[in-house]
């Protein structure tokens, strides 16, 4: 065991040379790059013994992991943003053809408007192409759940591949110091790469994702689903593992001190320590709130989500991808959905976009909304959270009349 | 559909294997795409061959001096429907492929 200061891309790049990929196709892309660049340095440097293939698209990167894994070693990318919108058709390829890659999503908004800061509208576009998402709240869970990833998404019964998601710059350019156990230990949690399913062989052909017909399509999808269903008790299972083996408990939902909350707020990612510490704050001064943080967004832990919000009655949910068109963010299509039958005041908040710093005071505003909804005194919430006033008028350009 | 054919390799085992996966490409076979398949009446067939001029993947072929006076290949017929439409005799019926209907 070694303290280590690394920022998220580092942790992931620690989390991949420990798993001993031996392919990495990578593309870079801001703010992911430097995931791309320390992979290669290792290669080259010969401290990974790994085959770095220089792809000329997101598209390629992740094609070439997939084939690469399906040939029987562990294969390795990392994207974002625009990068995963390019992924997109190989990533249904990769679920479905049952390859548990393990790819670190270093979150940032989709274009247009261009930008290069975190939100979620990324990953959330993602979020039914089959693989698993788990979303870190700060540069020591990026390592975990990265490492706990390769156990999970390698599972016989799950065989689903993973997304480890990091707010972009936030955590993946901020330093910590980060707990980095023994190779030794990690070899005995991860365990080599064993193929369980298809494989790509001269010796032995096979058609990989051949044409299926209507008759097979829907078994296909099922067992996906099972997978799914199946990687709950799984990843139970590896959170117990590792935090006996290393000291660190991870939950699929994190309730943080909801036990006697009146209001509780749902969020995911970064945020959740900036409000945990806006918890600590209101509580100091008598007020009753909580955060169920999710940790594990694919598949969606409805049962452990209830359980956290069983009888609250006003309960917030920070959205950091707009969700154009819904009724609200995914995030909270899928907390109503979970707790459809509670007799919950469930409202939607969406912020922090682009990278516009989720704050202190913007999480402190969502609790005194929701404590004022509780006692009565207020009914309408601010769903768009920090929009400014004049977002109407932002631009003006001359035109001849 | 698509039959995971066994093959004499190092590997005797039949395994379970999850998604997309098969030793031959049968879905080529257009025939298995198919929902109904139609069915002759020789005995009413006047061996026209409108059916055969119709047909939108060349599948069959008339034989007059033959008892089964029309034959059609199933590795290719999708069950279309157009033959059964266009028989001037209405001596082409469909018929469900599968059970459930």
């Amino acid at each position: 065991m070694a303290y280590k200061m690394l920022d998220g891309n580092g942790a992931a790049v620690e989390a991949i040379k420990m798993a001993k990929v031996q392919v990495i196709s990578a593309y870079p892309i801001t703010p992911q790059s430097t995931i791309a660049e320390q992979l290669s340095d290792l290669v080259a440097t010969g401290e990974l013994k790994a085959q770095y293939v220089r792809v000329e698209s997101e598209h390629t990167a992740l094609s070439v992991a997939t084939a690469a894994e399906l040939t029987g070693v562990r294969a390795a990318t990392a994207t974002a943003s625009q990068g995963l919108a390019l992924m997109h058709e190989v990533a249904g390829m990769t679920s479905g053809c049952r390859v548990p890659i393990v790819m670190p999503v270093v979150n940032r908004g989709l274009a247009a408007p261009w930008t290069l800061w975190a939100d979620h509208g990324d990953a959330m576009s993602e979020r039914d192409t089959g693989w698993l998402q788990f979303y870190c709240q700060n540069v020591q869970e990026v390592f975990d759940l990265t490492v706990m990833a390769y156990r999970i998404a390698e599972d016989e019964n799950v065989l689903t591949p993973a997304m480890v998601c990091m707010d972009g710059f936030f955590l993946s350019h901020s330093m910590q110091k980060i707990d980095i156990p023994d190779q030794e230990a990690i070899d005995e949690f991860i365990g080599p790469f064993v193929t369980k399913n298809s494989y790509l062989d001269p010796e032995d052909p096979m058609f990989v994702c051949n044409l299926t017909g209507p008759d097979d399509f829907t078994e296909m999808r099922y067992q996906q689903k099972v997978g799914f269903d199946n990687s709950i008790k799984v990843i139970e299972k590896v959170q117990k593992e590792f935090a006996q083996k290393f000291g660190r408990k991870l939950q699929i939902i994190e309730g943080y001190r909801t036990d006697d909350a009146d209001v509780v707020l749902v969020a995911l990612g970064s945020m959740c320590g900036t409000a945990k510490y806006v918890v600590n704050k209101l509580r100091e001064q008598g007020k009753k709130v909580g955060l169920a943080k999710v940790t594990v967004f694919r598949p969606f832990p409805f049962r452990q989500l209830r359980e956290v919000l069983g009888g609250k009655e006003v309960i917030g949910v920070f959205d950091r991808s707009a969700g154009l068109g819904g009724q609200g963010g995914p995030l909270w299509s899928e907390t109503c959905a979970a707790i459809k039958d509670y007799n919950s005041d469930i409202r939607h908040y969406v912020g922090g976009l682009g990278g516009r710093d989720v704050s202190v005071r913007t999480i402190e505003k969502i609790y005194n909304e929701l404590l004022e909804i509780k006692n009565g005194t207020r009914k309408e919430h601010t769903e768009w959270i920090d929009v400014k006033e004049n977002a109407m008028d932002i631009r003006q350009v001359l035109k001849n009349a | 559909m698509q039959e995971q054919q066994e093959k004499l390799t190092n590997k005797p085992r039949r395994c379970r294997v999850l998604g997309p996966v098969a030793y031959e490409y049968t879905a080529a076979n257009t025939g298995s795409w198919r929902l109904e398949r139609p069915d002759v009446d020789f005995s009413a067939c006047i061996k026209c061959g409108t059916c055969e001029k119709y047909c939108p993947t060349n599948v069959i072929t008339i034989k007059k001096d033959q008892k089964k006076c029309v034959e059609i290949d199933f590795n290719y017929c999708k069950g279309c429907g157009i033959c059964a439409n266009e028989c001037p005799k209405k001596c082409i019926k469909m018929v469900p492929e599968r059970s459930e209907g």
